[in-house]
């Protein structure tokens, strides 16, 4: 550099020099725009996750000194039956809430994809519970599902049925919440289906009507090959979503009754918060960590079987 | 492309007749299938809404009122009192405030960091970018709630529990919002700011006149998202900010709701679910367009 700097001065001739005076001033402008963010980025998530590692071999009670423990805190785990309970409701939920979601939303987005007076409005009715505040949803759905005063009851009671304690009932409280959390994710949902939906050529659905395909087989033969992709990403997104629940979880129930609605990443509030157990609660966030990328990696190692075009983009 | 082709063919020996029709028919058919979908759809709206018109009705009632059943849908008198009530029991006024600094800060904070970021990936070429750009795709995922812990344990060492810098400052970097930006800026043609650096323009002269410019809509995604991400946050606000006085919005309608467990003033919970609801809605409202815009690019991206 020192060298050829002096020996090409600046204009169109000194390519070669020009390339190289380009090339550091590039190397220069480059790192300049990143390393504001570069710093922040990796400030914010190499720490913690160097955190993570270290405390998982700790004990450490936030005031005194970490206390290295070796393995115990994945031994105490395995021994914790509320550990395992949780981690099962997270499974509950997750398994549970997300295939409805994505059923749901798909045909809702189907059955919005069409030229239609209002559609819009629906549209936009339908996302409006995604843009509210989780714990705003929560007040008002934990009051919806109130026992003695709530509406579904009142309903319920319309037609003769007796309605249960909802959220109170070991029973029924994670269904409500179910209920609760699909109502308020499924317009995500929806609203990338449509994207998918509308994305799709018309040729090909012109195709297919001149091939004499009906409604149905349009759908199954040429609609759903051609949204798996956006099925997989709707499905892979809102597993780890899923897996993170935690709003509604705290303000309908409190995780309650008896722990039948404390998911994972509550019981790991509580220890870490509550009963300051830092090390064993980063712990059980290094297993939630490894149950998200186990789920994560499985659905990508079976995509090529069924999202289509899988194999091209990678 | 291959199976919906076959698919396609294999349909067809039926087409000859099948596809003969009538228009009036299938016209029929199709407004029959729209007054279906319709039906359904109005069924699904009023679920989507009666929640809502229900936070606004009971945020007019009387505390017994509430307490009847069957439920009184209309209140006897609207109590708009309930509204100024609210105001007397929390402060509500430092709620809005605190989570309009920290949504407004983090999102300018975003919206600087991320763009110049995804220039410095998008536009300038350098040794390192690629392999730098593979870290960023990493940290993006993973999930707060693994690293919510040490994240506070590093607040702590900052000296920033329970202050709103914990809430903003980590907020102010985004891998997800940089890659948005390069992935937006990847797609403007290089010609333009060819011209611009023969006049003899440097990277930043490029970046604020020619760059910035051209990324409005991917701007305002940008923005709208950020925004309504940190209004809406709860669980990182409950975990660092205890004092009343510092409390977002969302963290002071948990507390309230919570620190009267026994005897909640339902109508005035709802009073204050709708204040921090009503400006997030508006928000959406007026910039639907850019949001929806966000989630269908960054859908497709993540679905292509």
């Amino acid at each position: 550099m020192a060298a050829s700097a002096p020996a090409f001065p600046q204009g169109p001739v000194a390519s070669r020099g020009g390339m190289t005076g380009r090339r550091r001033r590039n190397l220069i402008a480059g790192y300049a725009f990143l390393i504001p963010n570069l710093l922040g980025v990796l400030a914010f998530s190499l720490f913690p996750i160097a955190t993570t590692i270290y405390l998982t071999f700790h004990e450490w009670n936030l005031s005194d000194t970490p206390v290295f423990n070796g393995l115990q805190n994945f031994v105490l785990m395995a021994g914790d039956s509320l550990f395992w309970k949780t981690l099962g409701n997270t499974f509950y939920y997750t398994f549970v809430a997300v295939p409805v979601a994505v059923f749901l939303a798909f045909w809702l987005a189907l059955l919005l994809d069409r030229k239609m007076r209002g559609v819009l409005s629906f549209r936009v009715i339908y996302f409006l519970p995604h843009v509210t505040l989780t714990v705003a949803a929560s007040i008002i759905w934990a009051w919806i599902f109130q026992a003695e005063f709530g509406l579904i009851n009142w309903a319920l009671s319309k037609i003769n049925v007796d309605g249960p304690y909802w959220l109170t009932d070991s029973r029924w409280a994670m269904i409500s919440i179910i209920i609760m959390s699909n109502w308020k994710g499924i317009g995500y949902a929806m609203l990338i289906f449509l994207a998918g939906l509308q994305g799709i050529p018309p040729e090909l659905l012109d195709a297919a009507t001149v091939d004499g395909a009906n409604g149905w087989r349009k759908l199954r033969h040429v609609k759903v090959p051609l949204l798996t992709p956006t099925i997989f990403f709707i499905l892979t997104t809102s597993f780890i979503g899923a897996f993170q629940a935690f709003d509604q979880f705290m303000i309908m129930t409190n995780g309650g009754p008896a722990f039948a609605t404390t998911p994972l990443v509550l019981y790991i509030y509580r220890n870490g918060f509550a009963y300051f157990k830092m090390g064993y609660a980063t712990s059980m966030a290094a297993i939630l960590f490894l149950c998200i990328l186990a789920i994560t990696l499985f659905q990508w190692s079976v995509a090529r079987r069924w999202v289509y075009g899988f194999d091209m983009d990678n | 492309m291959n199976t919906i082709s076959t698919e396609a063919v294999q349909g067809r020996p039926a087409a000859g007749l099948g596809a003969g029709t009538s228009p009036m028919g299938t016209e029929r058919s199709r407004l029959l299938g729209n007054l279906g979908a319709w039906g359904l759809l109005s069924l699904g709206g009023i679920i989507m809404l009666v929640p809502f018109l229900w936070m606004v009705l009971m945020s007019f009632k009387s505390l017994d009122e509430v307490y009847t059943f069957p439920p009184q849908i209309l209140p006897n008198q609207f109590l708009f009192s309930n509204y100024a009530e609210v105001w007397d029991q929390v402060p509500v006024a430092r709620f809005f405030s605190n989570s309009a600094t920290v949504a407004i800060s983090a999102t300018l904070g975003v919206l600087l960091t991320s763009s110049l970021g995804g220039y410095s990936f998008a536009r300038i070429d350098y040794p390192g970018r690629n392999t730098i750009f593979l870290l960023y795709l990493s940290t993006m995922m993973i999930p707060f709630a693994v690293i919510m812990i040490p994240l506070f344990v590093q607040m702590r060492m900052l000296g920033w529990i329970n202050s709103l810098y914990a809430l903003i400052v980590p907020g102010l970097f985004s891998a997800w919002g940089t890659f948005l930006m390069r992935q937006f800026m990847m797609g403007i043609p290089k010609e333009l700011e060819e011209a611009a650096e023969i006049d003899g323009c440097g990277h930043f002269r490029i970046y604020s006149t020619i760059i910035m410019p051209l990324c409005k809509p991917v701007l305002a995604t940008l923005a709208i998202f950020t925004f309504m991400g940190f209004w809406n946050d709860f669980l990182w606000p409950l975990i660092v900010i205890s004092s009343r006085d510092l409390k977002t919005l969302p963290l002071g309608l948990a507390g309230f709701q919570q620190k009267v467990a026994l005897n909640t003033p339902w109508h005035l919970v709802m009073a204050l679910a709708v204040v921090s609801v009503l400006p997030i809605l508006l928000i959406f409202i007026i910039g639907q367009k850019y949001y929806v815009r966000g989630i269908v690019t960054s859908g497709l991206k993540g679905a292509a």
